[in-house]
């Protein structure tokens, strides 16, 4: 028996307003900036998108091309290169080349990747002490939560909450300064990476010309993991390629407008290697994980264009059930507009089956689509996945049959009577109706009288009744 | 979800009711066939015509959804534009129809559908090149709420430019402007909690710049927000932007 509400809505239904209303506040706010400092830097911002789209498209199309010249890059700047077609297969890739360097803590900083492959846990299962140096993944990691938004964490936490963690955890007494706060966990952070012995990140880009791979953070931290340490491993999903390294003018143009309003990011790091003499600096030792995943299935398929992603969070920011429902209620590591297409076409085979519900957590507007710097047209790939659920045969309460609709939108005689017989529902407690959908509906909402039928009398009884009308009288 | 460039825009005109206002609002398809009559079209209302099949295509239950599109495409065949009094039903015909009849053998009678279908202020402007409308109001402030599936098209830009040209109405700007009302067809039954939510944060964004009246080119987003607000014990006068045209069409 399925459940009687759509998993997200009956989380929404029961979300604290705390966590609304931060997850609103928040959302809306850089909404509003991003449009502003996107029309602000350019006369047409949406020229910028349809280059980014094109240039992401023409990758993925050639994604095993730029993936080879990607890795001889790579290796001819002295980095290790990796591939992993799942999860569990990066994460021991990981393992090994730690228990090789004979790493047993080390610092991370924050990557979507690793938390679709759910490194950290990994990683402690095998005695390995990972410690997150982004302050919201930082948060997350000390509260035993997950991030609910793929650029601002803790996007659900206003900074009472915040200031609650950092004192459960010891970190001093209750004190919500936002200041207070980053200190606190600064002088915390310190110390961890000092003790150290590899650094773990994510990539946002990686030009395929030069193996060139690029980091941005705001905090600094995915240098400071770096920094003193022997050992940098990246984990990135193959998808993060560009052809060339001027195309990286066009990513990081959009990417910190699209995510947080910013021109630029604090820091943009353009890693080419280990340590070597051109760069002296940096870890000795660097290996780059490319993760599949799912991701060559996507590619093959009818949903192709969401890996075009550039993991901004605009479509999040912007979307209306995100921010009712906050990231939480998607269940899956990637919540929003982008998680209710990625996360039932990424990971193992039963990622279908288990998150086939979110493509139907979207009114359809379209914001996602509009603001999106990839132009990844994001309803329509919601419509196919909600059509390969249907095929599937996938639950999907509250979804009223609609076969009989059709039955009768192709009977127009039926329709006709059925528009006029319909007025007898102006006479019924329709708030008592036998279904349920309709008295959940009606809950909240009133119907419109119902006037069936009445612009049909109505042409029928003017003086120059229109023509196809006369015809059928 | 830009609509088609080239499109017939001829003075003979098939009206698409849409299922909406067949149930619930003659009134605004009354004021469309009257707004088009002025402005010289013929207007012929195909009385086959039922639903544009969005309702199962939202669900994602395209073989329901193209049963419904095909009949649509048969009553209203031939080379005469459709103008729909709806922005949601005018981009199923170009642009749900393309997407589930992608791999359709018979998929040109819905393509024709697509290229020959207007949103009724974007065929005033864009199809006729009406660039204001006459009449007098009395003085109005109007919020006008762009219904999501106008997005990309002429539409809205329509609509504000006749609206603001009739005498009297003065159109007014409200917080969160590109956000969605919530309604969503079947969305709003699936997601009853969730589509109440956006609704009521729409409404207090409408409701907070006072307006006198709120006017959309969608009644389904109109026919949301009014439930919702009638529930809450809240008033919020609403009409289709062509019922305005109507009224200060009588008033001229």
């Amino acid at each position: 028996m399925a459940s009687p509400l759509q998993p997200i809505d009956d989380y929404a239904r029961t979300l604290a307003p705390e966590t609304r209303a931060a997850v609103i506040k928040s959302a809306a706010f850089t909404s509003g900036q991003r449009i502003e400092v996107l029309r602000r830097d350019y006369e047409d911002p949406d020229a910028l998108r349809k280059l980014a789209r094109k240039i992401k498209q023409h990758t993925i199309d050639r994604l095993d091309h730029y993936l080879e010249q990607a890795e001889s890059r790579l290796k001819a700047a002295g980095a290790q290169v990796h591939f992993a077609t799942d999860g569990p297969s990066a994460c021991r890739q990981v393992l090994k080349i730690l228990q090789e360097h004979g790493v047993t803590r080390l610092v991370k900083s924050k990557s979507m990747a690793t938390e679709e492959i759910h490194l950290n846990p990994f990683l402690e299962k095998h005695g390995i002490e990972s410690i997150e140096t982004d302050l919201g993944e930082f948060i997350v990691q000390i509260d035993d939560d997950h991030p609910s938004h793929i650029v601002r964490p803790i996007i659900h936490k206003n900074r009472r909450q915040v200031a609650e963690s950092l004192e459960r955890h010891g970190l001093g007494a209750y004190d919500d300064d936002p200041k207070t706060i980053t200190r606190r966990a600064r002088v915390h952070l310190r110390e961890k990476y000092m003790q150290s012995g590899a650094g773990i990140t994510g990539g946002n880009f990686v030009s395929a010309e030069s193996g060139r791979m690029v980091l941005v953070t705001n905090e600094g931290n995915a240098r400071f993991s770096m920094a003193p340490n022997k050992v940098h491993i990246a984990v990135i999903g193959i998808e993060k390629l560009v052809p060339r390294d001027r195309d990286l003018a066009v990513f990081l143009s959009l990417l910190a407008r699209s995510a947080t309003a910013q021109q630029i990011t604090v820091y943009t790091q353009f890693i080419n290697g280990p340590r070597s003499a051109n760069q002296p600096s940096g870890p000795e030792h660097m290996h780059v994980v490319f993760l599949d995943n799912g991701r060559s299935q996507v590619l093959g398929g009818e949903c192709r264009e969401i890996l075009r992603c550039i993991r901004c969070g605009a479509c999040q920011n912007v979307c209306p059930v995100y921010r009712q429902a906050s990231g939480h209620a998607y269940r899956a590591v990637y919540g929003g507009p982008i998680g209710a297409v990625l996360s039932p076409l990424i990971g193992d085979s039963i990622s279908f089956s288990n998150y086939g519900d979110l493509p139907r957590a979207s009114s359809l507007c379209g914001a996602c689509r509009e603001v999106c710097p990839v132009d990844i047209p994001i309803p329509d790939l919601l419509l196919k996945l909600r059509h390969g659920a249907k095929k599937a045969k996938l639950p999907s309460p509250g979804s009223p049959p609609m076969g009989p609709f059709a039955d009768l939108a192709t009977s127009p005689k039926l329709w006709r009577t059925s528009m006029t017989a319909s007025r007898a529902m102006n006479y019924l407690p329709l708030q008592f109706a036998p279904v349920k959908p309709l008295r959940d509906w009606l809950d909240q909402r009133t119907l419109p009288k119902w006037r069936g039928g009445e612009f049909r009398r109505w042409l029928k009884q003017r003086p120059s009744p229109v023509e196809d009308q006369k015809k059928h009288a | 979800m830009a609509a088609p460039e080239h499109r017939p825009s001829s003075r003979e005109v098939l009206f698409m009711m849409t299922c909406l206002c067949d149930a619930f609002y003659a009134d605004v398809a009354k004021a469309a066939v009257q707004v088009l009559e002025h402005a010289g079209c013929q207007v012929s209302v195909p009385p086959d015509q039922t639903c544009c099949g969005q309702p199962p295509f939202n669900g994602g239950d395209f073989e329901v959804s193209r049963k419904v599109a095909r009949h649509t495409a048969a009553v209203f065949a031939g080379e005469r534009p459709i103008i729909v009094p709806s922005g949601s039903c005018a981009a199923m015909h170009f642009h749900g129809n393309a997407l589930q009849f992608e791999a359709q053998p018979d998929r040109e009678g819905v393509d024709s559908l697509g290229k020959r279908t207007w949103e009724i202020f974007d065929f005033l402007v864009h199809g006729l090149g009406l660039m204001s409308w006459p009449g007098v109001l009395p003085p109005r402030r109007i919020a006008i709420h762009h219904s999501c599936h106008t997005r990309g098209t002429h539409t809205g830009g329509a609509i504000r430019t006749l609206l603001g040209s009739i005498e009297g109405v003065e159109l007014i700007e409200f917080g969160q402007d590109e956000q969605c009302c919530g309604f969503g067809g079947t969305f709003s039954v699936s997601f009853p909690h969730i589509s109440a939510g956006m609704g009521t944060l729409k409404l207090d964004h409408i409701l907070d710049a006072k307006p006198d009246l709120l006017v959309s080119g969608d009644m389904s987003c109109l026919m949301h927000l009014n439930g919702l607000a009638t529930k809450q014990g809240r008033e919020i006068p609403h009409r289709h932007a062509v019922e305005i045209l109507a009224e200060s069409l009588d008033r001229a």
